[in-house]
Parts: C-alpha cells; sequence; structure tokens
C-alpha cells in the first residue's frame, strides 16, 4: 500500500514556482526599462522631467519586489541545474543570480540615497513622498551618485550576458533551462527537455 | 550534416548575438554615446572635463542669501501648493551674474540672476532659477546652440561672421528681439533693484481641478536707475557683490512674487514670447532677503536650483527650454559636487591657494 512504501524526499521541482516565474518576467521588463530610463533622462533634451518621475517609484517598486522575491527564492526549492552543464558553468550561474539579487536591492537603495545626499525629494506620486535615508551632504552625494551610476552599467552587461546565456540554453542546448523559467510544470517531475 | 549543425547551431548562435549586440547599441545610443545626436551634454561641452573645479558651469560667480517668504494667500485659489498658503516659508537662494567665469568681472554682462528654494512644511520643494532677461531667445534650446555658434567671432576678424548671424536669424527669426533687447537695455546697478524673471512657463493647480498657466516676476521693492556708460566704465570688478553685502547689511530687502495669468491663445510653451503686459497679475507673496553670505559657506553652493523641481500644485509646461534645463544643469551639478566631493576644489569652497 501506498503508506507502506519507505519514505523518500520530495523530487526537486522541475520549474521555478509560480511567483517566481511572474515576478522574473515581470521585473525584467521593470529592471530593462530602469536602464533605459536613467540613461535617456541623463541625455533627453526633452524627456527628462517626465523620466525622472518615473524613474523614482518604478524603482522603489523594483525594491519592494525584489525583496519578496528575495524572500521566495530563500522559502521555496528551484530546480537543480541539468547534470549536462559543466560544473564551471553551473557556478557561473550561481554566482551571477545572487549578484543579480544583490544589484536589484543595492541599486535602488543607492539611488535612494542619492537624493536623500542631496537633499531633493523622492516622490513616489503626487505629493507622496520617502524620507531620506541618508545626511545631506555633498561628499557622500559625489560617491553614491558615481555608485549608482557605475552600478547601473555594471548591471546592464551582467544582463547581457544572462540573456545571451539564456538564449543559449533556449536555442542550442535546448536543456529544460529556459523552459524552466519560461513555464510551469503541469507534472511534478524533474525537467525534461525543451522540445 | 553542414546544414544541420548551421541550423542547430550556428543559426541560433548568430540570433542571439544580433539580440545581445543590438540591446548594447540601443542602450549606448540611449545614453548618447553612439550618433551625433543633440544631448543634454551637448551643451556643456567640454566644460564637464575642464573647468575650475567646483564651480557652477555658467553664472558661477556668486552669492549666497536666506530669507523667508512670506505668501500672501492670493495665489491659494489658482493653486493648492502648500508655498501659497502657508504665511512664513524659509527661502534659501542665491545671486549671481550670468557669465560663464567664475571670477569675471561684474561689468562683463548686464544678466543678473536669483536662484530660490522654498521648502514649505509640508517638505514639499519649490526650485527656480531666475534673469532679469525677459524672455529666451529663442523657441527651443537647440536656438541656444545655434545662436552661440553664430556669434562665435570669426578668428579672422575677431567679430562674427555676418553671412553666419543672418542664416541664424533666418531660421530663428524670433531671436532678433532679444539680441535688440540686450543691446539697449539698461545695466543693472544693483542686485536688489533688478526684476527677476522665470521666463518659462507652468501651470497652476487648484483645488478644484483649475488649471492656469502661469508664468512670474520677482519684482524689486527698490527701485533703482540702471548703470549709464561712464559709471560703467568706473565700476569695479565686483561692485554688485560689495554693494549686496553692504546693502543687506543695513536691513531687509524684498521682492514681491507677481504672477502673470495667460489666457487662451497666449503662446504658453514658446519661452521667446512675451504675454501682452495687460495680463492679469496676481502678488502671491514677497520674498524678505535677510541675509547674504559668501557662496562658499553660504549653503547655495551645493544646489541645484533645478526649476523643474515644483511642488504638488504647480506642474511643468510643455515649454521644450524648460525640460532641457533640467538634464543640463543636473551634469553640472553632478560635476562641481564631484569635484568637491572628491577633494579637487579650492577656490570654489573657501580654500586660499597653497592651502
Ligand atoms: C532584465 C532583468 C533580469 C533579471 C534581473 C533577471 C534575474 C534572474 C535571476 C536572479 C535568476 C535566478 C532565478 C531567480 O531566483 O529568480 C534568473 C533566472 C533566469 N533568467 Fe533571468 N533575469 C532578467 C532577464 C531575463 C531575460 C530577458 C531572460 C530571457 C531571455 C531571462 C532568462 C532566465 C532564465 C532562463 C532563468 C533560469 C535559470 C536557471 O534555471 O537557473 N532572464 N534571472
Ligand atoms: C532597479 C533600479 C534602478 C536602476 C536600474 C537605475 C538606473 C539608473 C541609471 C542607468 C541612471 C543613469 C546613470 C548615469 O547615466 O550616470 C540612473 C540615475 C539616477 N537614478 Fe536610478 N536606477 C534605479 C533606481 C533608482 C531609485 C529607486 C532612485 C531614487 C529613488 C534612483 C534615482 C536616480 C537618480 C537621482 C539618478 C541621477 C539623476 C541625475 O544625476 O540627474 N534610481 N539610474
Ligand atoms: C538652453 C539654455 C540654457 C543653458 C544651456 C543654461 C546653462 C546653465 C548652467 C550650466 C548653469 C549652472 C547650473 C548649476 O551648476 O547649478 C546655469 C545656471 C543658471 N541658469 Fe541657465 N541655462 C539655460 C537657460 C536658462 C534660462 C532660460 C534661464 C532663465 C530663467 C536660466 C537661468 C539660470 C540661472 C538663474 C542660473 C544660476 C543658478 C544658481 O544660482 O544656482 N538659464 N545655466
Amino acid at each position: 500500500m501506498m503508506h507502506d512504501l519507505p519514505e523518500t524526499p520530495a523530487p526537486a521541482p522541475g520549474h521555478f514556482n509560480l511567483l517566481g516565474r511572474v515576478l522574473h518576467w515581470a521585473m525584467a521588463i521593470g529592471i530593462m526599462a530602469m536602464l533605459f530610463i536613467g540613461v535617456g533622462m541623463m541625455s533627453s533634451l526633452s524627456l527628462r522631467p517626465w523620466l525622472i518621475d518615473l524613474h523614482q517609484p518604478l524603482g522603489i517598486a523594483i525594491l519592494v519586489l525584489a525583496l519578496l522575491r528575495l524572500a521566495n527564492r530563500l522559502l521555496r526549492a528551484v530546480p537543480p541545474l541539468p547534470a549536462s552543464v559543466p560544473r564551471w558553468q553551473a557556478a557561473a550561474a550561481h554566482a551571477s543570480h545572487w549578484l543579480l539579487y544583490l544589484m536589484m536591492i543595492a541599486l535602488p537603495l543607492l539611488g535612494w540615497a542619492v537624493r536623500s545626499a542631496g537633499n531633493w525629494p523622492v516622490i513616489l506620486m503626487d505629493g507622496w513622498m520617502l524620507p531620506a535615508i541618508v545626511p545631506e551632504n555633498p561628499v557622500l552625494y559625489a560617491w553614491l551618485r558615481l555608485a549608482h551610476g557605475i552600478g547601473a552599467w555594471l548591471l546592464f552587461a551582467l544582463l547581457l550576458g544572462h540573456i545571451g546565456a539564456a538564449l543559449v540554453h533556449a536555442w542550442i542546448f535546448r536543456d529544460g533551462v529556459f523552459s524552466s523559467m519560461a513555464r510551469g510544470s503541469r507534472t511534478r517531475v524533474s525537467r525534461l527537455p525543451d522540445n | 550534416m553542414q546544414a544541420r549543425k548551421f541550423k542547430t547551431i550556428w543559426f541560433p548562435l548568430a540570433a542571439i548575438a544580433v539580440i545581445v549586440g543590438g540591446l548594447a547599441l540601443l542602450f549606448a545610443w540611449a545614453a548618447g554615446l553612439l550618433g551625433d545626436r543633440t544631448t543634454t551634454r551637448t551643451f556643456l561641452g567640454n566644460t564637464l572635463q575642464e573647468f575650475e573645479p567646483g564651480y557652477r558651469r555658467a553664472h558661477g560667480k556668486g552669492v549666497c542669501f536666506t530669507g523667508v517668504f512670506h505668501s500672501s494667500g492670493a495665489a491659494s485659489s489658482l493653486s493648492k501648493a502648500r508655498v501659497f498658503s502657508q504665511q512664513d516659508i524659509p527661502a534659501i537662494g542665491r545671486f549671481s551674474i550670468g557669465s560663464g567665469d567664475p571670477h569675471a568681472a561684474d561689468t562683463s554682462t548686464s544678466t543678473v540672476s536669483m536662484a530660490l528654494l522654498l521648502t514649505a512644511d509640508d517638505q514639499s520643494q519649490w526650485r527656480m532659477k531666475l534673469n532679469n532677461a525677459p524672455y529666451f531667445p529663442t523657441r527651443d534650446a537647440e536656438g541656444f546652440l545655434a545662436q552661440r555658434s553664430a556669434f562665435e567671432p570669426d578668428p579672422a576678424t575677431g567679430q562674427p561672421d555676418p553671412a553666419r548671424v543672418a542664416a541664424f536669424f533666418e531660421k530663428y527669426p524670433e531671436a532678433r528681439k532679444a539680441v535688440e533687447y540686450k543691446a539697449t537695455a539698461p545695466w543693472p546697478r544693483s542686485f536688489a533693484g533688478a526684476q527677476y524673471n522665470v521666463i518659462n512657463a507652468f501651470v497652476l493647480l487648484a483645488a478644484d481641478g483649475k488649471r492656469q498657466a502661469v508664468r512670474w516676476s520677482m519684482r524689486p521693492h527698490a527701485t533703482l536707475p540702471g548703470l549709464s556708460a561712464e559709471e560703467r566704465a568706473k565700476a569695479g570688478h565686483d561692485f554688485l557683490f560689495e554693494d549686496i553685502k553692504q546693502r543687506s547689511a543695513n536691513g531687509s530687502l524684498y521682492w514681491d512674487l507677481v504672477l502673470q495669468l495667460a489666457e487662451a491663445g497666449d503662446p504658453v510653451d514658446d519661452p521667446s514670447q512675451p504675454w501682452p503686459p495687460e495680463r492679469q497679475q496676481v502678488v502671491a507673496g514677497t520674498l524678505e532677503v535677510t541675509s547674504v553670505r559668501d557662496q562658499a559657506e553660504g549653503g547655495c553652493r551645493d544646489i541645484n536650483f533645478d526649476p523643474t523641481l515644483v511642488p504638488s500644485g504647480i506642474e511643468l509646461s510643455k515649454d521644450p527650454v524648460l525640460a532641457a534645463r533640467a538634464g543640463i544643469y543636473s551634469h553640472s551639478y553632478n560635476a562641481r559636487l564631484r569635484e568637491i566631493g572628491f577633494g579637487k576644489a579650492t577656490q570654489a569652497i573657501g580654500k586660499k591657494d597653497g592651502e
């Protein structure tokens, strides 16, 4: 009978859970948009006021979602990479994913701190402001502003690598890595090869 | 075999390279690093890298002031912004001259300016930069670059090339009146007697949802005649700055904040077109300047008086020059704060040479 069988550990999931997937794709769009909004508001002659009004609430929303996503990631099982992935690639994947988490949290905090150090209000919506998180100070402003700018460019570079790798898995290796983020599992078996 | 390898490896690999490379190029373009479109950095040229550290890239010679804005309440029906109803609002600001060189003589330009930051008790901020000029020469920001290059002296003659000046006026006919105005406008005798104009339009938002396009001016209580040519020839290198320190030491100085209300059909989004003088005016309050201090220590040094930072109850118009200024100012501000923050600035932060 079923309950007479010896206990086996729950099989590893073949896919990221629904919350993880929804957050991944929603935030992928949001973060890509933020990067373009950021450099766009520093260069555009016409869009700057509109873009900076968008940059701050969207950035704070990403901070909140990133914390939720981190909790989901730490509390829920994630699919292992297939055995066909060489060890160095798996290590690179893990390191870059944690680096992405770090950036998703640190970058908005830095942006918020930049505004605070320059005594600028962080306006979320008409009349809705966040308090300052660091004191007003020109030295702090200079360093934080530099860190936010460099951090954003590093994040963009990291994402290019991330997207490239994801597409290599999807179109060349076809090893189920892409579908583990792209769709859910109907059955609780481990990863199936794409296609 | 070959064909299969092409289909399963080389073709997808090329597609991935195109996607990733395309994203990188798009990003570089958005940042203004690719292509030669005009960006906010174009306006600052090499001053972002090469400039006396810590100084504003324009209007660098200035002095800080503090004071109080006493609102009259008369504008509170036009805008729900707290600044129009709170009685006394702390103000910090700056007087400056329009020269690019932070050590220019006060007679080097007839442009004098006021910058102001009001912080109301709901923590909302209202920042503004005002000039004594009544309007901007051109209808857009690109016109500023066109004018600058058209009037660049020809190295052979030391004079602007008339053909290029004519071509500029052809493209920006509206600029004639600003150029003519500048040639005949009175030279300021004191910061205390100048009227400072916002030039770009904004929109006031009332509690009942009504919208009213406005421009405003700081109209001085002091009435002072302009400086004659002889007086100007004799005026000292820093006469405006010495004058304002002296005057403010003898008591407060006052300006009325005068709103000019647009009517239907007025050119709201064109900073080169003043509105008819008979438009209704509302005195929203009075700025009292109580003290003046050197900019190295007076608290205005590290502020970007970004005119696009307005409180809830005031909105930006679609004036293209207003939008362009936001990014331009940010680059100047970031550059000078970087120099101060990284210890490169000397005179700008009040260090004597050799200190
Ligand atoms: C633009 C912002 C993006 C960020 C910040 C981001 C971040 C991450 C992170 C942190 C993970 C680890 C899984 C997790 O904890 O959620 C992950 C996994 C993944 N991402 Fe992204 N991602 C982005 C965009 C993309 C895009 C555009 C693609 C597709 C082309 C993609 C494809 C994948 C795939 C396939 C995985 C699963 C990898 C695995 O199984 O380990 N991501 N992403
Ligand atoms: C995922 C989050 C974020 C991303 C990807 C991001 C990205 C960027 C980028 C690419 C730039 C332009 C950098 C440069 O060209 O030097 C920038 C500038 C900036 N960001 Fe963010 N940002 C984020 C969050 C935030 C948040 C939450 C705030 C504030 C609440 C913020 C405030 C700023 C400010 C003040 C600037 C500089 C504006 C200036 O110097 O005029 N950012 N950001
Ligand atoms: C496209 C045209 C313009 C350019 C390129 C330009 C450029 C600049 C720059 C680079 C600064 C230094 C900013 C800083 O470091 O904080 C400055 C300051 C200033 N500008 Fe403009 N500006 C333009 C139009 C205007 C207009 C239309 C006004 C009219 C009200 C104006 C009024 C001022 C004032 C008052 C200051 C001094 C601000 C202070 O004391 O902090 N500018 N300008």
